[in-house]
């Protein structure tokens, strides 16, 4: 394969992650009947996040894309940490201190 | 015009290097980092409405729960599926057009609009059957048995048509995208010099896909243990 090829992977590589992909969404959706309390949210987005790794690495290629992409990538998903994270904080911690006057 | 040949000599496809670039891989890297970013402001797109989602579901965990267990899982899990093959047949696209196979391109292109319309086609039908059980929010009639108040209920189903509105939305955009694929590859546009196109449509494909692995456990099966 010449470098003005763009990098792929084999047949059997991109199978494999279909695979794994199916049997992740079957397990996801068994254990939701298990009553895990709390957990459940967090087992569900971990393999939710699974799935996602295993599509934009394999099948979005990010494991051959430049540092420059990935980069991107990273700092995109940062700032999306940030709005879910800073957000739900504020909601959460509202009632702690009292507010005098309220 | 002839800068394609003054590159080592060989005719390169008129796409494949244009004017303002060095070499066909910096092109390449180019137009994948522009869609990734793209992309990026996709993610924060949506990422308002899983916020949304998020707020609501901590203010009136009970009433999301019973609304949440009132979608059918089964449904989802299968459009799940179908769309997971969709991404593999994408995939199997690039990887043909990489090759320059030209024929494949076009089956698999074929292969994943099939999928594509499969998934529109079973959320069409999972949207009618709430329109059936009055579960749309904003009209009169809306009633979801053994909550309250009415309003978080609205609430959810309101994230709920949002969100996977939304999502069926870019879906409608790409099956335009891979129809425009198709015809362009039959007539041999794309070879392995120059399958951008195909290569960054397989990018936003693979997005929307994994909005949906998203969307699915939150929406069909975080409060399902509390239904039994």
């Amino acid at each position: 394969m010449t470098s003005a090829t763009p990098h792929m992977d084999s047949v059997k590589t991109y199978i494999t992650v279909f695979l794994a992909l199916i049997v992740a969404t079957v397990l996801t959706t068994a254990v939701a009947f298990v009553d895990l309390g709390a957990f459940s949210v967090v087992v569900a987005l971990a393999i939710a996040i699974c799935k996602m790794l295993l599509v934009a690495l394999f099948f979005m290629h990010v494991r051959h894309s430049t540092r420059l992409t990935q980069v991107v990538l990273f700092g995109g998903i940062l700032w999306f940490g940030i709005l879910m994270g800073m957000t739900l904080i504020d909601f959460s911690s509202r009632n702690w201190i009292g507010v005098p006057g309220r | 015009m002839h800068k394609a040949e003054s590159h080592g000599g060989a005719a390169v496809h008129p796409l494949a290097l244009r004017e303002q670039f060095d070499t066909v891989e910096q092109q390449r890297d180019c137009s994948t980092l522009g869609m990734w970013i793209f992309l990026i402001t996709e993610v924060m797109f949506f990422g308002g409405m899983f916020l949304a989602y998020s707020i609501y579901r901590t203010k009136y965990p009970e009433v999301f729960a019973v609304a949440s267990t009132s979608l059918n899982v089964y449904i989802g899990a299968t459009n799940t599926v179908v769309l997971l093959c969709s991404s593999f047949t994408m995939v199997m696209a690039v990887r043909a057009s990489a090759l320059g196979k030209q024929k494949a391109i076009v089956g698999w292109l074929l292969m994943t609009l099939l999928f594509g319309l499969t998934f529109l086609g079973v959320k069409a039908f999972e949207w009618n059957e709430k329109f059936e059980l009055h579960h749309v929010p904003g009209f009169a009639n809306f009633h979801l048995a053994g909550v309250e108040p009415q309003g978080a209920a609205q609430i959810f189903f309101a994230l709920y048509f949002c969100m996977t509105g939304l999502h069926a939305l870019h879906m409608v955009v790409g099956v335009g995208l891979l129809s425009w694929l198709v015809w362009q590859a039959r007539r041999g546009k794309y070879t392995s010099e120059y399958m951008t196109p195909v290569d960054i449509s397989g990018l936003y494909w693979h997005f929307v896909d994994i909005v949906w692995i998203f969307l699915f456990p939150l929406l069909y099966l975080i409060d399902r243990h509390l239904g039994k």
